[in-house]
């Protein structure tokens, strides 16, 4: 559970994982029973309508501002969104 | 002819409204400021509402009167104000999908619903409440505190688009926007004694919906009537090119079949596995009177098995926070939304700042459902979880095809049980996720589905839901059945339902 938080980029303290886990393993145990009737010759459907690539012409159309897509930045430099450092100490 | 009250404008359709809007009865901004104030004096107490937007709604407003007065051709609701849920992205309104990540993000665009609703010339009153990033049956899990029932303020509207629901069923709005993913727009209608309208998956944009499940995730009307549904079901359908999954081809048309209200000859299929144990003796009560009313309007019904729809809700519980857990990666602290930097680390990396955002920005349900679709979809469990899950939704879509064989609609109970109190169900959501049983097939099959009221449960006074499905594309024929029993119970009870509502004070609840 705690290796699961830590891939979904969430910092769960001791207590929510001891509250979060076992709402978890029941909902997991429930949604298991799916694989009863996942017979191999069902294909799986990942979408609900058959619909194919879609393309549009190559050209240029209006879009964001500079300002505009940086309206909502938590921090901003010179134009740019300003971040963390991206490596951390051990890299 | 006496002049129009304020209690008179918001407490009539939104069809009537735009009658009188056109009759010059009562101007825009009159019409806006009257559910201003009915806000003012209500959403205290159910809580509506995150965002009310006085200036910007009369602004529309008298531009509208304006135009009018000048002899414009406008759309039919031209000057009928709208409350848009917090999930769809407004050009300079908050935006935060009930969620601390995003409060106070104010989005640089419009989705594409809302720019055809302002071209339209509709007044956006305000942002509606919702269970966060629309996951959620009650709208508790919303980072703001919940909406309450107007039936009862101590219960809940139904979720995750609750304060839509709540918002027309209070009259501090005719029309709302809802989104439901598996059943958000549907169940909250049913609980509240409302309509609500999923139409076909791609009906209706996605552009500008902050994603919860994309394949799953559908906007709609939100109403107290089936034709004003339809009226905003055709303002915001249609092709829209910067969604990729939106259907290119016309919206059925449903303005015309709630108009038609008229089911002689149609085969009407009732699901066998939507409405047995579990169901309320008062919502299957309701919902037999319903059918029998559509009987004697010259329907015929049938009874169709749909075997797989056991399996629904699990598949839905796997694939849907499959898709979460991928869609809600974006908020990552670096573009938009909250960025909380992790105490005692000043020189903390981007992950590190990414964990102390997520763990502080997210509430309970949202963190259950991403660490869930992590799981799932983690290698080593994709295919027993993820894969089985894709397979069972093939099987659904089977069963609706052989069920539509049968049947030109398929019916049940919107929701199992009416309202439930606030805080009954928020730690087990098991018994949560199961308000959700029948309106999860329709979104894993893409098809249309519509809850109308049916009436009160004699064991509580609450209100009931009707749903209708119907095939893919078929949107039309939800409207046909829908008008033609909300007439026919209409004339039953001597007029709609909400006129049994409690009347609500304006008191802030203590």
């Amino acid at each position: 559970m705690a290796h699961l938080a830590r891939l979904a980029r969430i910092d769960l303290s001791d207590a929510e994982l001891d509250h979060l886990a076992p709402q978890l393993a029941v909902i997991v145990e429930s949604v298991a029973k799916v694989s009863e009737v996942a017979d191999d010759d069902v294909p799986p459907t990942s979408h609900p309508l058959p619909v194919t690539n879609v393309f549009r012409d190559d050209i240029v159309v209006p879009g964001l501002t500079a300002e505009e897509a940086l309206s909502g930045a938590p921090d901003v430099d010179r134009r740019r969104f300003s971040v963390p450092r991206i490596l951390g100490e051990e890299q | 002819m006496t002049p129009l009250s304020p209690a008179d404008v918001t407490t009539m359709s939104a069809s009537a409204l735009a009658d009188a809007l056109v009759a010059g009865d009562v101007s825009s901004a009159e019409a806006t400021g009257a559910y201003l104030d009915r806000i003012a004096a209500v959403d205290g107490a159910v809580h509506a509402f995150l965002h009310v937007d006085a200036d910007g709604a009369l602004a529309t407003a008298a531009e509208v009167d304006r135009r009018r007065a000048a002899g414009a051709d406008l759309h039919p609701l031209a000057g009928v104000p709208l409350a848009v849920k917090d999930v769809v992205a407004t050009q300079g309104l908050p935006t935060t999908a009930g969620s601390r990540l995003l409060q106070g993000w104010v989005p640089p665009y419009d989705a594409t619903i809302v720019a055809r609703i302002r071209a339209a010339g509709l007044p956006v009153l305000g942002k509606t409440n919702m269970d966060e990033f629309a996951m959620g049956s009650s709208t508790e899990h919303s980072a703001y505190g919940p909406t309450h029932n107007p039936w009862d303020l101590d219960r809940i509207p139904g979720g995750s688009g609750g304060g839509s629901a709540a918002a027309v069923a209070a009259f501090e709005a005719p029309l709302a926007i809802g989104t439901d993913t598996g059943g958000s727009i549907r169940q909250p209608a049913a609980i509240t004694g409302t309509v609500g309208v999923k139409p076909t998956y791609g009906g209706v944009s996605r552009y500008g919906l902050i994603a919860l499940a994309s394949s799953l995730d559908q906007a709609g009307p939100v109403t107290r009537t089936v034709l004003d549904a339809a009226l905003l079901h055709e303002l915001i359908g249609g092709h829209d090119r910067l969604d990729s999954t939106s259907i290119n081809a016309p919206t059925p048309a449903v303005v015309a079949a709630a108009h038609r209200a008229d089911v002689a000859g149609m085969r009407i299929g009732v699901v066998r596995e939507l409405g047995g144990e579990g169901y309320q003796p008062g919502v299957r009560a309701r919902f037999d009177e319903a059918l029998a009313l559509l009987t004697g309007a010259g329907a015929e019904v049938v009874e169709v098995s749909c075997p797989h729809f056991e399996y629904a809700l699990a598949a839905y519980y796997l694939i849907l926070p499959s898709e979460a857990s991928s869609n809600l990666a974006r908020f990552d602290a670096m573009r938009y939304g909250l960025r909380v930097w992790p105490e005692g680390k000043p020189e903390a990396s981007a992950e590190d700042v990414m964990l102390a955002t997520r763990a502080a920005g997210f509430g309970d349900e949202a963190k259950r459902r991403i660490i869930l679709g992590t799981y799932a979809l983690s290698s080593g469990y994709y295919d027993a979880y993820y894969g089985s899950a894709q397979k069972v939704r093939t099987l659904i879509g089977r069963d609706f095809e052989q069920a539509f064989t049968h049947a030109d609609v398929l019916v049940s109970p919107t929701a199992p049980t009416t309202a439930f109190r606030l805080g009954e169900k928020l730690d087990d959501p098991l018994a949560m996720y199961l308000n959700d049983i029948a309106t999860i097939p329709a979104n894993l099959a893409g098809v249309p589905g519509i809850s109308l009221p049916s009436g009160l449960a004699d064991e509580d006074g609450l209100p009931a839901g009707f749903q209708v499905l119907a095939p893919a594309t078929h949107d039309d024929r939800l409207y046909r059945v829908g008008a033609t029993l909300e007439a026919l119970l209409a004339d039953r009870w001597g007029g709609p339902l909400l006129d049994r509502a409690p009347v609500l004070t304006g008191e802030v609840l203590a």
